[in-house]
């Protein structure tokens, strides 16, 4: 099967797009999870990318630490570091630098590292993710940092963490830009909602081939089109909520509000677009948004299961206003719950229909 | 590019380090001294070098987060140490949840099983035993599998072992491709029952806020049947390719052999008897779906959660942290009275110290978790989970739910008939060894015990539906002073969390998933941990020379135990001899177009 697919490469067009590198760093602090996640994308899917099935897609190579073949010790045959150390040699060319997990701060100890990936050949010690960073970034096509760690610190950036975290703008500079022009591209969530990504991952690459203007971003530096609405304004909840009608227990299927969703002021499309094939979410499934999408999370939600402050007002508004939609929405349901009187059996057609006998 | 040297104590041994080990989840380095005249690997030292510190942080914030924070821990488990958390705070806040939120929290939890090892045992570590691995590691043991007929070839569909490793093949494996499916309708199924994964949203203290509905169960038993049904030729299929290493390679069973030192701290509770409370919880710990146990040397030591708990030490010894010796004691006596360690998690202080890293002193983020028996530190491991889980659960005997049972001997699943396969019956036995192999065929069959287990909390809960009991979340206070702790099994084995109130805040918090206890180092006794136990004990059955050396056998030993963190390892090829190999991207690299 591999030499299937080397012939098709060779029967390719002539004109050839360069083959396009993806250097994926899991080693902020992290969890994998953005990694894990992306394996659940299906528009598209990871091998769908990686193999091309969208028209129009250029050929890509990934270097992604969850699922590559390549293994080899250091040094040695198929070592998967390599690659990294080819693109601070401008070996590769063009790569999109993938950054998955938070930064710490090195400057803050006096010896050792709080993350590291790969060896420094010349010490033995461990390269630290932020030098990485630092050599990769100038050299990339773009930069792309996914999941909320790496985007805006993100729960390992919480107070009193000792490793001084921050996300990746942060750490290179809000308006940091590619030799590209591109600006940090952020997909933020905890983990991203896996179609987000890869939809992300997909617009870029076709921006690669020209095919498509520069990706539109918001301020927070996240794609227009996947953030641009509040969790409240796609949860399917939203409706209890204008009807005043607010769970006290977690087990309702009324809106959370009270019980501490953080949804209407919240920048996430989960609830609108499911977790995954149209499958789970959040609120929309009773799970309070905690808001993990956004650059105040998780300090300013905290403690989650308490209903947030701004919340007590807009809800005991709807309380009042909502009572009486309700009453006259119930008089409607009535009414509208019942058949028109003319479906029945009989010997008489009472629709209005006049027969020509 | 390659730089070769060997190793600076005269030895003749060569230096090999891979950093980062890929196809695993997290940060893990494997430094190594190989004998490359013996064919062994001398000495193993594991390393982690991501720090992140979630027991400093969340001290001080309100004990109803713990579960949120602390399922970000991990990217493929999180939900472990979600559920986990919640079992914790549940006994903290003394909250009995009703039976269908438990019913829920199983099937969730089975699915992430069933996914999880799914994704692991096809997507990452199956490619180690892909047609394109074996051929550039055992060019003879390719041959060899294309002139195998495959025992089972009548369940699963492929005719030699050679087409078993061709559909194993990254991407282009059709094999290899379903898998990535299964892992999706797999975690379908777990976001129905948990909202999304793998960090979960409808997970409380006191329950869940899934709503509980006839279209719930059927959306889920739905997709179950499915995987059922693949269970039936995904059991064959890799019973086939691990029988045939066996009889390819002679003396395959000593690769990542280590002694048995198993442990297993039981997951799925029984509602009927879960109360969470810690007196009780010797009684209901031994009602868990997968019974808890500690196997020494083949023998069942103890299946008691208290017994357990109180056995479990923490110790330094290699790791970037400063002692906690001397410094506060939060539990001096647990519950019933008897008195906690020092050294337990309850009291423990996390107090980081980078440092340079450094292998004959301190080299690693990873503690050293041991479990003390009254004599011995010991430094357990969960196999990667499955095999500790299946081991203690058929030693015990205690499991019998018809799709499932447990012999004293062995486990029995019972799969009922799909939609076109008919009923069939596995029976896991306890194996001769603790190795790579056997690691990997318990990960099999354990997704067919999950699934098993998944259809019977399934009709449970169907019936509380049924029955109109569609409550699942109950209400709680939180105390201004109390503990709890909580037990499961991770996908990847031994979970536990640990929590200590004051004034209505975490006053400590410590979670110990598996990977600690497997990836973890020598410690104050000098015992080394298991990954470096596993591997030293390695032989190397590798056909390439040091120079185009891949360390497949390393990599299947380490892969055996699913680390959950980034690994790294350096190489150094004897005699000060330069390599300039460069090999031609694979795997995912260059296969697009």
């Amino acid at each position: 099967m591999t030499e299937a697919t080397t012939k098709t490469v060779g029967a390719a067009p002539a004109e050839e797009t360069p083959t396009i590198h993806i250097l994926w760093i899991n080693a902020g602090l992290s969890c994998d999870g953005d990694s894990v996640a992306l394996t659940a994308a299906m528009q598209p899917s990871i091998e769908e990318i990686v193999l091309g099935a969208l028209p129009g897609l250029p050929k890509i190579a990934v270097h992604w630490p969850l699922i590559d073949f390549e293994c080899g010790p250091v040094g040695g045959a198929d070592t998967f570091i390599e690659w990294f150390f080819k693109g601070e040699r401008g070996e590769i060319d063009p790569f999109v630098l993938v950054v998955e997990g938070s930064i710490p701060n090195e400057a803050i100890k006096p010896e050792g590292y709080w993350c590291g990936f790969g060896d420094n050949p010349e010490t033995g010690q461990p390269i630290t993710t932020s030098e990485w960073i630092d050599r990769l970034a100038p050299k990339a096509l773009a930069v792309v940092a996914i999941g909320t760690c790496a985007t805006y610190g993100g729960i390992h950036a919480m107070a009193g963490n000792p490793t001084g975290a921050m996300g990746l703008p942060d750490y290179l500079g809000w308006d940091w830009k590619s030799q590209a022009g591109i600006p940090i591209v952020c997909v933020p969530g905890c983990p991203i909602q896996p179609d987000n990504f890869s939809e992300t991952l997909t617009y870029l690459l076709y921006q690669a081939t020209g095919a498509a203007p520069m990706i539109p971003l918001d301020d927070k530096l996240r794609p227009t089109w996947l953030f641009g609405a509040t969790v409240h304004e796609g949860c399917d909840r939203a409706g209890y909520y204008e009807q005043g009608e607010f769970a006290l227990s977690y087990d309702s299927p009324k809106c959370l509000v009270k019980l501490g969703c953080w949804g209407p002021v919240v920048k996430c499309n989960v609830p609108k677009r499911g977790w995954m094939n149209g499958i789970g979410g959040c609120p929309n499934v009773g799970g309070i948004c905690i808001a993990c999408t956004m650059p105040g999370f998780p300090d300013k939600f905290m403690p989650f299961m308490d209903e947030p402050p701004g919340a007590k007002l807009s809800s005991t508004a709807s309380g009042a206003y909502g009572a009486v939609v309700r009453k006259l929405r119930s008089i409607t349901a009535k009414t509208v719950d019942k058949e028109p009187k003319w479906r029945r059996t009989g010997e008489k057609i009472t629709t209005g229909y006049r027969p020509p006998w | 590019m390659a730089r070769t040297k060997a190793a600076g104590d005269g030895s003749g041994l060569v230096e090999m380090a891979w950093d980062p080990i890929t196809r695993i989840v997290g940060s893990l380095g494997i430094h190594t001294k190989i004998d490359f005249k013996q064919k062994r690997v001398a000495e193993c030292y594991s390393t982690s070098s991501v720090f992140r510190g979630y027991s400093v942080f969340m001290r001080g914030k309100d004990p109803r987060d713990a579960h949120f924070i602390t399922s970000r821990i991990c990217g493929i488990c999180g939900d472990n140490h979600a559920t986990c958390s919640v079992y914790a705070q549940n006994m903290a806040y003394g909250v009995k949840p009703p039976h269908l939120g438990e019913w829920i929290i199983n099937l969730g939890e089975s699915a992430e099983y069933m996914f999880d090892h799914n994704i692991f045992q096809e997507n990452l570590v199956g490619v180690d035993y892909c047609e394109k691995m074996v051929k550039e590691t055992n060019p003879g043991v390719l041959e060899l599998a294309e002139r195998t007929e495959a025992p089972h070839a009548a369940e699963h569909g492929y005719r030699t072992i050679a087409d078993i490793m061709r559909s194993l093949n990254p991407l282009e494996g059709e094999f290899y491709r379903e898998a990535l499916q299964v892992s999706r309708y797999t975690r379908e199924m777990f976001c129905l029952m948990e909202g999304r994964h793998v960090h979960p949203s409808t997970l409380y203290p006191g329950g869940v806020g899934t709503i509980a509905s006839v279209q719930l169960f059927t959306d889920y038993l739905s997709r179950l049947m499915r995987y059922v049904e693949f269970m039936k030729r995904v059991v064959p299929l890799h019973d086939d390719l691990f029988d045939f290493f066996y009889e390819a390679l002679p003396g395959y069973e000593e690769v990542g052999r280590r002694r048995v030192l198993l442990g297993c701290w039981g997951a799925l509770n029984d509602p009927e008897y879960c109360d969470f409370t810690y007196a009780n919880m010797s009684d209901w710990g031994r009602r868990m779906f997968v019974t808890p146990g500690v196997v020494v040397d083949g023998k069942l030591v103890t299946n008691d959660l208290t017994d357990i708990n109180l056995g479990i030490r923490i110790l330094l010894g290699s790791s970037y942290y400063e002692d906690w010796q001397g410094q506060e004691q939060f539990v001096t006596h647990d519950p019933l009275g008897n008195p906690v360690d020092p050294r337990h998690p309850w009291n423990q202080h996390t107090i980081p110290a980078p440092q340079k890293r450094n292998f004959d002193d301190k080299y690693s983020w990873v503690m050293s978790p041991r479990w003390f028996d009254g004599k011995d530190h010991l430094a357990l491991d969960t196999g990667g989970g499955p095999i500790a889980r299946l081991w203690s659960t058929a030693l015990s005997g205690l499991v019998d739910i018809g799709y499932v049972k447990a012999t004293g001997h062995s486990v029995v699943i019972n799969l009922p008939r799909t939609m076109t396969k008919p009923e069939t019956s596995f029976e896991w036995k306890i194996p001769k060894w603790s190795n790579a192999l056997e690691r990997n065929r318990a990960r099999t069959y354990f997704q067919a015990y999950a699934a098993a287990v998944a259809l019977h909390c399934a009709e449970k809960g169907l019936e509380e539906v049924r029955a109109g009991r569609t409550q699942t979340w109950e209400k709680f206070e939180v105390p201004d002073e109390g503990l709890g702790v909580g037990f499961t099994e991770a996908v990847r084995g031994v979970l536990s969390h640990h929590m200590v109130i004051r004034d209505g805040k975490i006053a400590n918090y410590h979670p110990y998933p598996p990977t600690p206890w497997n990836a973890s180092t020598r410690d104050t006794f000098g015992t080394p941990g298991p990954y470096e136990d596993a591997v030293q004990n390695t032989p190397i059955f590798e056909e390439n020379t040091p120079e185009n050396f891949k360390g497949i056998d390393i990599m299947r030993a380490v892969r055996s135990f699913d680390p959950c963190l980034p690994c790294g390892v350096h190489m150094y090829v004897g005699g000060g001899k330069t390599v300039k190999s460069m090999h031609v991207p694979t795997g995912l690299s260059g296969l697009g177009g």
